[in-house]
């Protein structure tokens, strides 16, 4: 895999706003890449600095070797995909795909037949002479993805694409584009505030807050080894308990109110092994409400069931546990014969050190 | 039940002296009071023999059409700043542009009068009027056309200058169709408005006349009033059928752009 794109040292103001802060980043030849943030986090302003809608103030965008400081959009090798879709209202869906080719040089009949592969590449074959304002929401969606890959584009943009969708088309989608990206083996960059898309499409994925990059990793590393409270706050859910830790020669020995103490090694702290007051961090699906027959597990704990929520396929419990201030969110599968405990309920938790991240 | 009479005791208070245009034109009579002596079509023949009259028309016509075009021209670079760009004073300056909406005329008709002619020292000619009525058409022309251009997505731009195209051409290939249905409305507003101002036509007309300071020369002479009436008849009908016009497109602007009607000027 070779570089493709070249942020360094990007800097970007509005006035006094400081939208983008010391961007450096290096994404790859026919990567999938997200970046993932709150909203207001410049990641938007990010994807426009690559499109060319945005200057930077300082640093360089390098794209394919070349520097892009003086290239407007329109000679850029990035297409973009807008929230909007931005479909042309008062041309067909074939004059909206074919749009970019103007300039191609190419005749009518390879034009049309262009138009065609692309439409039969995103599913729309047959639609060419339909209004695009008659189109449905997947389907302008479907279109700006077309018209945007007839140009072959070294890296496709994409800007919140699937915001506008309802949760079942979104996940078509989802994978519809996980599965064309790799058809065409283009790089992607894609927007989002939403957590669960970033980490199901992308190969890396750069976290971003108040204009800077929080952490760039996988979407495992992200999810299991998130490298700040804000990250592990921010990717899924987490539970936090204050606890005390002391240092030792592999990594720490770690005291955890309520639930006990054990051993971790230094790599489960992603800031670097501290003594005295930390915060640990556990994921809900790490914790478990202990039932008949289950397993001895590595450490357990009393508990007694504050809260439950029924999702069909998973169980949340919200659970008190002595010592500990806020209830801890436990998820459980609902696996046959597995009963749903009631409100009040007194259990066992079983917790395990190894899934522990501490700040 | 009594707003319903309210309401058409109103309309009869806005509407009737117009009805009586009509009316008096197919009179046979040359006074203008009741009871009525009979169907005519005389006075619409001597419309057409009166060679003034005609060079008057074309005079107004002209200058409506001018004015259309230049004020429709800077309302939509003033719509498009307002819909598109982020400027410091914006609100400021918006405003401003449309203060002449309610400048009284007498005032912008006097002042232009001493600017052209003490100060600048130009001749009065019909370009004098139609500088004099871009102004105030102007604002008309901002408030129809930042309909359009408000409801135009700012990403449709960027998508065409995305996919290769120069600003220019973006603007011609996308936002210049989108926005047309605006922008007939808008010249078509600017032409009705100007076609008959009155009061700084009078000011600032050299030596030929426009259509409405025609009529009121004619109005000294009794005997050519079913004329005006006549007249008058046609300029009724002709202003209806372009502010029709002009909203129809509006709409169909508003909905070719996928937007939703806000509530139009008209």
């Amino acid at each position: 895999m070779s570089a493709l794109i070249q942020l360094t040292a990007v800097q970007k103001y509005y006035g006094d706003y400081h939208a983008l802060r010391d961007i450096n980043l290096t994404i790859n030849e026919g990567e999938f890449f997200s970046l993932l943030g709150p909203s207001g986090c410049g990641k938007t302003t990010l994807l426009r600095t690559i499109a060319g809608f945005e200057g930077v103030s300082e640093g360089a965008v390098m794209i394919a070797g070349k520097d892009m400081s003086d290239v407007p959009p329109n000679l850029r090798p990035t297409n973009m995909v807008f929230q909007s879709y931005a479909i042309f209202p008062h041309l067909s869906v074939a004059e909206n795909v074919a749009f970019g080719l103007r300039k191609s040089g190419m005749g009518k009949p390879e034009k049309a037949a262009a138009v065609k592969d692309a439409l039969n590449m995103v599913g729309l074959d047959g639609y060419g002479d339909r209004a695009a304002h008659a189109l449905s929401g997947g389907q302008r969606q479907r279109v700006a993805l077309a018209r945007a890959l007839i140009l072959k584009p070294k890296v496709l943009l994409l800007d919140e694409p699937l915001s506008a969708l309802d949760k079942k088309m979104r996940e078509h989608m989802q994978v519809e584009l996980i599965r064309l990206q790799r058809a065409v083996g283009i790089t992607f960059i894609l927007v989002t505030h939403d957590q669960e898309e970033a980490l199901v499409m992308s190969d890396r994925i750069a976290v971003m807050f108040e204009g800077e990059i929080g952490q760039l990793a996988d979407p495992e590393s992200l999810y299991r080894r998130p490298n700040s409270r804000r990250v592990a706050e921010f990717i899924g859910k987490m539970n936090f308990i204050n606890g005390t830790a002391s240092a030792t020669d592999e990594g720490a020995k770690l005291l955890v109110p309520g639930l006990g103490k054990c051993t971790i090694p230094a790599e489960q702290f992603p800031q670097g092994v501290t003594t005295g007051d930390v915060a640990i961090g556990i994921r809900p699906e790490t914790l478990a409400v202990l039932f008949e027959g289950d397993k001895a597990p590595r450490f357990e704990a009393e508990a007694v069931v504050d809260e439950v929520v029924y999702y069909g396929d998973m169980t949340y419990y919200d659970v008190r546990v002595a010592e500990v201030e806020k209830p801890l969110t436990i998820a459980m599968k609902n696996l046959i014969g597995r009963p749903v405990l009631d409100v009040g309920a007194k259990t066992r938790i079983a917790w395990d050190e190894r899934s522990l991240v501490v700040f | 039940m009594k707003l319903r009479v309210y309401a058409i005791a109103y309309l009869i208070f806005l509407y009737a002296p117009i009805f009586l245009l009509p009316l008096f034109a197919f009179n046979q009579g040359t006074i203008i009071a009741f009871p009525l002596s009979g169907f005519t079509t005389e006075w619409f023949g001597e419309l057409a023999k009166t060679k003034a009259l005609h060079a008057a028309v074309q005079n107004s016509l002209f200058i409506a059409l001018m004015t259309a075009v230049f004020s429709t021209l800077l309302g939509m670079c003033a719509a498009r700043a307002g819909a598109m760009a982020n400027f410091p004073g914006k609100r400021g300056i918006m405003g401003f542009v449309m203060l002449p909406l309610v400048l009284p005329e007498i005032i912008v008709a006097v002042s232009l009068l001493v600017i052209l002619r003490q100060v600048l020292g130009v001749n009065l000619s019909n370009w004098t009027i139609i500088a004099a009525h871009v102004l105030i058409c102007t604002p008309f022309c901002i408030a129809i056309l930042n309909g359009a251009f408000q409801n135009l997505d700012p990403a449709m731009e960027e998508a065409a200058l995305d996919l290769g195209e120069s600003r220019w051409s973006a603007f011609r290939l996308v936002t210049l169709p989108l926005v047309m249905p605006g922008i007939i409305s808008s010249m078509l507003i600017a032409f009705t408005i100007s076609l008959d101002e009155f009061i700084i036509a009078f000011f600032l007309t050299g030596t030929n006349p426009t259509m409405p300071v025609y009529i009121w020369g004619l109005l000294r002479f009794p005997a050519s009033l079913p004329v005006v009436m006549a007249l008058g008849t046609l300029l009724v009908a002709l202003s209806i059928i372009l502010l029709t016009i002009a909203e129809i497109l509006r709409r169909r602007g508003i909905a070719k752009a996928g937007g939703t009607d806000k509530g139009g000027f008209l």
